[in-house]
């Protein structure tokens, strides 16, 4: 009845991950019956979870995102105060345990932290930008949220339910295949992992649709801010990387559940090329991350050196060149199994020249600030901290490409060093950034810069003291993923990089300070204008939050920074544009449809991972009998009439006037 | 940093452009960081002595700075990257005037079998070579991936069931050096390291000699070996059933059988080490 699923899957024996998910659970536990309790369900289930708005899918997704950084976080410090008690002793963690949490840590960080972050942002200020009322297929963006979602959620149920893939966070075969792994682990990374890629193609589906079907009048290809472009590249990517890993992990969940040989070395099957094809995804997958992280620093950049960003249309070429570029290096990833000189010295400079373009990138921040009245906001700080930092990254990165120099730091902590300083540097200090940024625009008012600048300087200090001592270690011989090891001149180095995870703890909790201490001091930090940094692109030419519709007309765009040009003419006749004509504005009703299809999703993953069939079945069936319904829906929009958006965009007006008012009296005064 | 004080002509070689590279790499870089943080601290918006210049977005010069210097970096270090890849291949066999001796290995569930097919002889967690001598690894995996990594030595390379690759190495001087695997292959993983003795040709057959007296490697005392365990302590054998390692790549010998009971709880069962280490 149950599959493989016993009493015995759940690990009584083991204190830590039972407490930690007990922990947890009451936590999640007591935060919905607060909800209940004071009769907030009802509004949670009609504005958000049934939302099918870009807003707050994108707002939800960047807190899946926050909440999964954490997550992956605690994964961290799991792994590097076990590594400082394990020199010449077995440290707190068996192995088996503690294979568990360094696959997790990266599962974690990349599709459920990094990920979602991203796609939230993008999610959230795409249509912004564009100067449009939500994206292509609003229904469909809710079905993606909650697909990933579920993964997250299957991600998590295995630390109390089995165990996860103890083969790392690319469970390579045969290493993963059912002989050497017949747990359940690697089939819940398996599930997790589709099904929330799932959710990821649509979204680069819907995104790409977007981009090149829904700007603004007027808003031609050229005159798109670079966060556009930037996010056109990197969902072009997962459009076309994400089949690969969908059909790469089929291949190997056949091989697990039916007795297929696709890579088990046997009956003509090569683990090899599982490896091949997995980084035909994986090192896209860098880019499809670190693309959207290069728009927000450009966004940043130039808004608060109140300039335009330098060379747009050289900065645009370097992002296609990226997007192109970036299918060419993923053999690096096997210079050390002997493919030979002339494989490895091709695929050795095609991995350098991606180094090109963001060389480039670089050099334009730099001359973006060249010129500018920079102004040392939260974000822009992380941006400079990222400039500063990703170069080092990116130099450790042309060293790896040189095969003889990766034959002696092939998965060393070298390697391990140089890509958290990439992706840290441009990803997570993108998001927080991103996040400090475009708060306001979400929420209405600005997040406390004090806490802000204390979580910025602990975590980029523990940032750099966790990742050099794991450079120098690296350099040592040290690999990664041990449990424990006996070399004397490596224990100094791991004891410094686990004080540095201290330093970056302490970074974290002034993260989550700030957010509670912001929302405490809301009124203080009220933003009425919706555009409190002197923005240039359309998402500050709207209220903070948005309305529903974005914009009560649709904007017209005459040049580049759309919206820079609107406000220069504002100010230099000292009032508004005219007030448009308004008229009645169709959205798309909300629908459960992603909700009731995540929960269809999670009973299948689930029943697949404990061999189920019966609940599989049922999960297909209802998944499906949610499309149908959806389908067959009579309604798709609803109309908001133009004396309510009138109000709305009059009320924003007024704010826009004071504030305009303002600042001619004081230029005057 | 053992990397950088190699102790075999290969380890050297990488050595050498893992510091030429970073040297050519840190001329771009620090000047990159240091006007950086010039640029944001002289144009921050409370110094009246900058320029503003509001509008200004674009030069041709600069751009044409901006593109060349990554890309001749790149033209340079890449002529690096292509030569070395032919140069240090690690299937290039080394100059010497000495007669390369020639290991095979094999890497099973936790544990590294070490066969000298001229010898005839046999080693598990441990390899003992002859000092100044070229020696031409052959690896190939029972089970599951793995590398073998000498850091003192130069190059790693992959250890793969059914297939071969090959490693050419030296080292310089006698001494005892740290081995491991380099790519995570299960629970044992952190114990599959093993000393790498080097010795003199004198004391090299000694060994030899000394580890005849051992078992026989036949296929049945190779089955047991490749069953899991941890930590086994090194030791010899005497010799070595003919063909054992073209059997193993080959597959006409059964594959490393991986955990031994099933899995009725989603957990496979826990190995627990032998002892050594």
């Amino acid at each position: 009845m149950l599959g493989k699923l016993t009493w015995s899957a759940i690990p009584f024996d083991q204190p830590i991950p039972l407490v930690a998910a007990a922990l947890v659970g009451l936590v999640l536990l007591g935060i919905i019956a607060w909800v209940a309790v004071a009769g907030w369900l009802p509004y949670l289930w009609r504005e958000w979870i049934t939302s099918v708005d870009h807003k707050r899918i994108g707002v939800m997704y960047v807190l899946l995102g926050l909440v999964m950084l954490i997550r992956g976080f605690s994964d961290a410090i799991l792994m590097r105060s076990h590594q400082a008690l394990a020199y010449n002793a077995p440290g707190y963690l068996p192995p088996e345990h503690y294979d568990q949490i360094f696959s997790a840590h990266g599962t974690i960080m990349i599709f459920f932290g990094a990920m979602p972050f991203m796609i939230g942002l993008m999610n959230f200020v795409v249509p912004l930008q564009l100067g449009v009322r939500d994206v292509a297929f609003p229904t469909l963006n809710s079905v993606s949220f909650w697909l990933t979602a579920t993964g997250a959620l299957l991600v998590n149920v295995s630390l109390v339910v089995g165990e996860f893939a103890r083969t790392g966070w690319w469970p390579a075969p045969p290493l993963s295949e059912a002989t050497y792994s017949p747990g359940v682990g690697v089939d819940y990374y398996l599930w997790a992992i589709q099904i929330s890629g799932v959710g990821t193609l649509m979204s680069g589906v819907n995104l790409v649709t977007t981009i090149l079907k829904m700007r603004a009048p007027g808003m031609s290809y050229l005159r798109m801010p670079m966060f556009c472009w930037t996010a056109l590249a990197s969902n072009l990517l997962i459009i076309a990387a994400f089949p690969i890993l969908t059909a790469t992990l089929a291949m190997l969940t056949l091989d697990r559940y039916l007795g297929f040989h696709f890579f088990t070395d046997e009956a003509g099957g090569n683990s090899m090329l599982f490896m091949t094809l997995f980084w035909a995804w994986g090192h896209p997958e860098v880019y499809i991350l670190a693309l959207p992280a290069y728009g927000i620093f450009s966004e940043v950049i130039s808004t608060f050196s109140g300039k335009p960003l330098f060379a747009y249309r050289s900065m645009v070429w370097a992002t296609l060149a990226i997007c192109l570029l970036s299918f060419t290096v993923w053999l690096h990833h096997f210079f050390t199994m002997g493919p030979g000189g002339d494989v490895n010295g091709v695929f050795g400079i095609t991995s350098m020249i991606i180094a090109v373009p963001t060389g480039v990138k670089i050099f334009d921040w730099m001359f973006t600030m060249y010129g500018g009245r920079v102004r040392f906001t939260t974000p822009m700080l992380w941006s400079v901290a990222f400039l500063v930092t990703f170069v080092v990254g990116g130099a450790t990165g042309v060293l790896l490409a040189i095969p003889p120099a990766d034959f002696v730091l092939h998965n060393s902590l070298f390697l391990v060093a140089h890509f958290h300083n990439v992706i840290v540097s441009a990803v997570v200090f993108a998001a927080f950034a991103g996040y400090t940024y475009w708060f306001p625009k979400a929420f209405g008012f600005t997040l406390d810069e004090g806490w802000g600048k204390a979580a910025f300087w602990f975590s980029l200090v523990g940032y750099i003291w966790v990742f050099t001592p794991l450079y120098v270690v690296g350099l040592m011989g040290m690999t990664r993923r041990m449990q424990h090891f006996s070399i004397a001149e490596w224990y100094p180095w791991i004891v410094a990089a686990s004080l540095g995870v201290i330093v970056m703890m302490a970074g974290v909790v002034c993260q989550v300070v700030q957010l509670v201490v912001s929302i405490r001091r809301r009124e203080e930090l009220r933003d009425l204008t919706g555009d409190p940094w002197d923005g240039r692109s359309l998402e500050w030419a709207t209220a903070s939050p948005p309305p529903s519709f974005n914009f009560a007309v649709m904007p017209h765009v005459e040049g580049e920074e759309a919206y820079w040009a609107i406000k220069q003419r504002a100010r230099e006749q000292a009032r508004l544009r005219e007030e448009p004509d308004y008229e009645p504005v169709e959205m798309p009703l909300n629908s459960p449809t992603g909700f009731v299809c995540a929960f269809f999703a999670t009973l299948v993953g689930f029943a697949m991972i404990w061999h189920i069939w019966w609940l599989a079945a049922l999960g297909f069936a209802g998944a499906f009998a949610t499309f149908v319904v959806f389908a067959w829906r009579d309604r798709i929009e609803y109309e908001i009439p133009a004396e309510a958006v009138a109000r709305i965009n009059r009320q924003n007006r007024a704010s826009r006037l004071e504030a305009l008012q303002q600042a001619r009296r004081k230029e005057a005064a | 940093m053992s990397l950088l004080n190699a102790k075999g002509p290969v380890g050297a070689d990488e050595a050498n452009i893992l510091v030429v590279a970073t040297l050519i790499m840190l001329a771009i870089i620090l000047p990159t960081m240091v006007v950086t943080l010039f640029f944001a601290w002289w144009f921050r918006a409370s110094n009246t002595k900058a320029h503003y210049r509001p509008d200004w977005a674009f030069s041709g010069k600069i751009e044409l700075v901006v593109w060349s210097v990554p890309f001749l970096t790149i033209v340079f270090l890449g002529g690096i990257a292509w030569i070395g890849a032919h140069r240090l291949d690690p299937a290039v066999p080394l100059d010497s005037d000495k007669k390369t001796l020639r290991v095979q290995v094999v890497s099973l569930d936790w544990k590294w079998l070490f066969l000298y097919p001229e010898q005839q002889v046999a080693s598990v967690n441990e390899v003992v070579v002859p000092a100044g001598t070229p020696v031409q690894f052959i690896l190939t995996s029972s089970s599951v991936w793995n590398s073998f990594f000498v850091p003192r030595l130069g190059s790693m390379i992959y250890t793969m069931r059914g297939m071969t690759s090959q490693l050419n190495l030296m080292a310089d001087q006698e001494g005892t050096l740290h081995g491991l695997s380099t790519h995570f292959s299960g629970d044992g993983f952190s114990d599959m390291h093993f000393p790498v003795r080097a010795v003199s040709d004198g004391a090299f057959i000694d060994w030899v000699q000394g580890a005849k007296v051992s078992p026989v490697l036949d296929t049945a005392s190779y089955t047991e070996l490749a069953k899991q365990s941890i930590a086994d302590a090194p030791r010899t054998f005497g010799s070595v059933e003919p063909d054992l390692f073209r059997r193993i790549v080959d597959q006409t010998i059964p594959k490393g059988p991986g955990p031994t009971q099933g899995a009725e709880n989603g957990a496979p069962p826990n190995v627990k080490p032998k002892g050594g280490s």
